[in-house]
């Protein structure tokens, strides 16, 4: 099992690789001067210069590659010129607060999806089927950003159940159960979507599988028809759900940009957008990067998860 | 073409979806014409008017500019978007795929590379960067959705035109000294564009959903210009106070990509033909029983007695008569071959005795089916539960199959044992070991900790036995347990079984089409053709002399060691579809001696001794050979 870790993780060197070249091509197709665009129209001459030698601008294309790949590899992705701080402090910080939401959003997306699936699965047709069916057509079709907008409205400004955004409470917080009742909106917001996409794919894995011989093996053996749904067919449907589920961690871990802006969240993708409006570009990468290498490892995971419930993988 | 349309508005939700869809693609088309306020002038001093207010129908926003307006111009702007996202990324993706899954080698290996790293992003994030890249823009946040949407139509093209690069018509074009580019635009193109516009209707309410978000984030359309997406994102600071700004693009965004999914799932399942042929409907955990007639007594003795028995498939308006009135029983120690081609309907016979054929479509319509004194059909589905694998075991063909991949060997058969046990866990173990080892499984205490697939097919079928042995059941059905298998290993497991019949009195019916292993193993034979039997009799008795001409050309249908005096002979045409069923013998259009009384009225199973036979013409007179 080790050895197929290893081997994965080796495996993964080149798509981060290309992950850096990608971001960079992107960021090098920026019109015009970066240093200008970043200080402004009114910067001096001096600081322009200053700052393009800063940013090895004034070294050709491929150069300039290497020497941002070898400061990343360092653990130096920059300054922030917004925040006036090192990039990877920003970032660290605020992914930190990204995982919170996104993990968060990720185990409902996974546990409610899959257990919605296997019931419509289990009741084809049936009432339950026709109700979580309906519930997930429109789970996949709102968007996410509308939907936390109307649960402020009614959660925390109607009912005055929930803190209308952020992380913490300003004055006295802080604590699990602040941070618990913060996050509870926020994270079942980002969670429908994927939860919709779970449910679907786990309903159609699940029939697939429902009409195997093997299900009719169990059924020939006796076994009682809540093991063969919930045991037999959900472990072989498994094989087909969790790299749903990979891709599924990509959306709620990207798409929290949208509940970090409507819930004032201070996670990596409102920091992105910020930047993005200040044309902080170092920050911008760094961030991009970041997210899209810790994607990379999080599939890893999920590729180990898979060998470990699958036997006919070679590891 | 007529057919598709018909399956999608019989699906009620699609039908709705496409109307909803085509209701706002017309008001996006009409807005320039519809007595509207100019949507970017402001009115500080109209501001935030609610719905129903005079002169604004949905109100007025911030900036006191009137909400209706700005609804059907955002509509259409975000449609405009998010369509041409869609054109764009179908474009550029299909160019991709079709050049990759075309030219194939490195070619291939270098694009699907690249593909594979763009789609390492997380998803908006790459569309964050391209934006972040491009600046803050409509056009630029368009660029962004195209572009990340490009490998996944890149991908899906792919597939079907690497499938389509290697047809005969493509090869043909090759040989004709076509260019390349004249094959791609006449040959492959044509054949992949279905595939682009299911992927297009899959993917568009996502783009227009993920335009509405860079636009809602700040990074689309910039004021005054605005789409659903920046109408919504501006609404958020007045989302407490005025609601109602909120909602209404909101919700508009919601109609339309629900609308669009809606339509997307019924185009999808319209085209999907094994929804409409119900192969993905989920069978029962028992073969519904929908009986017409009383409950026929018992016909003969033994352990495992049908009478009667009826099992069809209803398929839409069809009714295939899979099993039409079969009788048969088997006696403890006594083993019964149930003999057929394919579509004679040996297994649903078999498979309905323990309530498995699979239901829906599968529905038992009559007749009895007695474990002891024990009427099977109709049976609670608990008593039933009670007898599969304790009292009745199957053994299936092709285990590969029918074994669980994902569990091991041995856990599969503490399972059969513990079902109906209360034992512990290292007890059934066990058992499962021992039962490995009856079964001659050299090694079996560790083979008992494999997985299937790690087993050779004889290995897995031995399993497959062990399991069927694990309560000591009264009755085994066989399923044509030696199919799969190479002959050597067919004779073991035949001897295997043979020797389990005698030490411990199993009754064990076999369903095969192979004469050969009836002679080996079984002391009856039932010859099924079309859903019913045609003959009945002691092997010996009908190997010698068969009296249904079918079964007389069956026989000859089985190769013989030595001199071969007798030529081997394949049956001339097929089977009847039991769906249409003419009355008379169901042979007879194969049969040489076929006379017009055969095919005017029903034939009975007439009876004669141990034997029967279901023809007007037999090749043996039974009434003679019984009374000699």
């Amino acid at each position: 099992m080790t050895g197929y870790i290893l081997k994965r993780l080796v495996s993964a060197i080149p798509v981060l690789l290309g992950i850096t070249v990608i971001v960079f091509l992107i960021m090098a197709m920026i019109p015009g001067d970066p240093a200008t665009a970043i200080l402004g129209s009114y910067a001096t001459p001096e600081n322009v210069e200053k700052l393009n030698r800063d940013l090895g601008l004034d070294q050709p294309l491929v150069a300039r590659y290497f020497i941002w790949l070898g400061n990343m590899l360092t653990g130096d992705f920059g300054r922030s010129f917004a925040l006036n701080r090192p990039v990877i402090d920003e970032v660290l910080d605020r992914f930190s607060a990204t995982l919170v939401l996104a993990g968060t959003a990720f185990i409902l997306c996974a546990v409610f999806g899959i257990i919605a699936g296997v019931v419509s699965a289990a009741r084809q047709y049936g009432f339950a089927d026709k109700a979580i069916t309906f519930a997930v057509l429109l789970g996949i079709s709102v968007p996410s950003f509308f939907l936390g907008m109307m649960m402020i409205l009614i959660f925390a400004v109607k009912l005055r159940w929930l803190p209308v955004s952020g992380m913490f409470a300003i004055y006295g917080g802080g604590d699990l159960p602040d941070l618990l009742n913060h996050l509870i909106m926020p994270a079942l917001a980002l969670a429908v979507v994927a939860t919709g996409v779970v449910a679907r794919l786990s309903r159609s894995a699940m029939l697939e599988v429902l009409r195997q011989d093997f299900i009719r093996t169990a059924r020939a053996k006796g076994v009682g028809e809540r093991d063969v749904v919930w045991r037999h067919a959900l472990k072989a449907a498994m094989v087909s759900i969790i790299p749903v589920l990979g891709i599924q961690a990509g959306f709620v871990l990207s798409g929290a940009v949208y509940i970090e802006m409507v819930f004032q969240w201070p996670g990596v993708g409102r920091m992105l957008v910020d930047a993005i409006l200040k044309r902080d570009i170092l920050l911008v990468q760094g961030g991009v990067v970041f997210v899209a290498a810790c994607y990379v490892l999080f599939n890893i995971a999920v590729d180990v998860a898979q060998s470990l419930l699958d036997p006919r993988i070679k590891t | 073409m007529k057919k598709f349309f018909q399956l999608l508005l019989r699906n009620r939700l699609a039908a709705a979806g496409g109307v909803a869809i085509c209701f706002v693609v017309i008001l996006a088309l009409i807005t320039p014409l519809l007595p509207l306020q100019a949507p970017n002038v402001t009115n500080t001093a109209n501001r935030f008017q609610p719905v129903f207010a005079e002169g604004h129908l949905l109100g007025t926003d911030h900036l006191g500019r009137d909400m209706l307006s700005r609804l059907l111009w955002g509509t259409r702007l975000s449609l405009a978007v998010g369509f041409s996202a869609a054109i764009f990324a179908a474009f550029f993706g299909a160019a991709i795929g079709i050049v990759a899954g075309y030219f194939g080698g490195r070619t291939d290996n270098v694009i699907m590379r690249g593909v594979d790293m763009l789609m390492a992003f997380p998803y908006i994030l790459l569309a964050l960067a391209i934006v972040a890249a491009l600046g803050p823009g409509l056009v630029n946040a368009l660029i962004a959705v195209a572009a990340v949407n490009v490998p996944f139509f890149a991908r899906n093209i792919r597939g079907v035109t690497v499938g389509i690069a290697h047809k005969e018509f493509v090869d043909a074009a090759r040989l004709a000294g076509l260019s390349d580019t004249r094959i791609i635009l006449t040959e492959i193109l044509p054949n992949v564009v279905p595939v682009i516009v299911i992927a297009m209707s899959t993917t568009i309410g996502w783009m227009i959903l993920e335009t509405a978000g860079l636009s809602f984030l700040g990074l689309g359309s910039q004021p005054p210009q605005a789409d659903l997406g920046s109408m919504l994102g501006e609404a958020r600071s007045a989302l407490i106070t005025n609601p109602h700004t909120s909602v209404v693009p909101g919700v508009m965004i919601l109609i339309i990509v629900m609308g669009i999914n809606l339509l997307g799932d019924g185009v999808r399942d319209a085209l999907d033909p094994r929804l409409r042929s119900g192969a993905l409907t989920r069978p029962m955990a028992a073969t519904v029983v929908q009986r017409k007639g009383a409950v026929p007594a018992p016909h003969a003795g033994g352990v495992l007695t049908m009478t009667d028995l009826e099992t069809q498939f209803h398929v839409g308006p069809r009714i295939y008569k899979a099993v039409n009135k079969v009788s048969l029983n088997v006696a403890p120690g006594e083993c019964l071959g149930v003999i057929g081609e394919s579509g004679s309907g040996k297994s649903v016979t078999a498979l309905s005795v323990m309530g498995l054929v699979a239901s829906p479509p599968g529905v038992i319509v009559g007749g009895s089916i007695r474990y002891k004194d024990e009427e099977l059909i109709g049976a609670r589905y608990t008593t039933l539960r009670r007898f599969r694998g304790d009292r009745v075991a199957y053994i299936f063909q092709d285990p590969l199959a029918t074994l669980h991949p994902l569990y091991k060997v041995g856990d599969q058969l503490v399972e059969a044992i513990r079902v109906h046990h209360p034992v512990s866990r290292a007890e059934a173990w066990k058992r499962a070991v021992e039962l490995l080892k009856q079964v001659r499984i050299p090694n079996a205490e560790n083979r008992a900790s494999t997985y299937p697939h790690e087993m050779s097919g004889g290995m897995r079928q031995r399993v497959g036995i062990a399991m069927a042995l694990a309560n000591d059941p009264d009755v085994i059905i066989a399923d044509e347990p030696t199919t799969a298998l190479d002959v050597t290993v067919q004779a073991q497991i035949l001897s295997l079984l043979d020797d389990l019949r005698r030490e411990r009195g199993l009754a064990i019916v076999f369903i095969t089409h192979d004469f050969g292993v009836v002679g080996q193993l079984c002391d009856r034979v039932a010859v099924m053709y079309a859903g019913r039997i045609v003959e009945e009799g002691p092997t010996d008795a009908v190997l010698a002399a068969p009296a249904h001409p079918y079964t007389r050309r069956l026989i000859a249908c089985v190769p013989e060691l030595g001199e071969g005096r007798r030529r081997l002979e394949a049956i001339p045409g097929l089977p009847p579809a039991v769906d249409r069923l003419e009355p008379g013998c169901a042979f007879a259009a194969r049969c040489t001696k076929k006379e017009a009384a055969c095919v005017t009225r029903e034939i009975e199973l007439a009876r004669a001794g141990p034997r029967a036979v279901r023809c007007l013409y037999p090749e043996t007179d039974l009434s003679r050979e019984a009374a000699e």
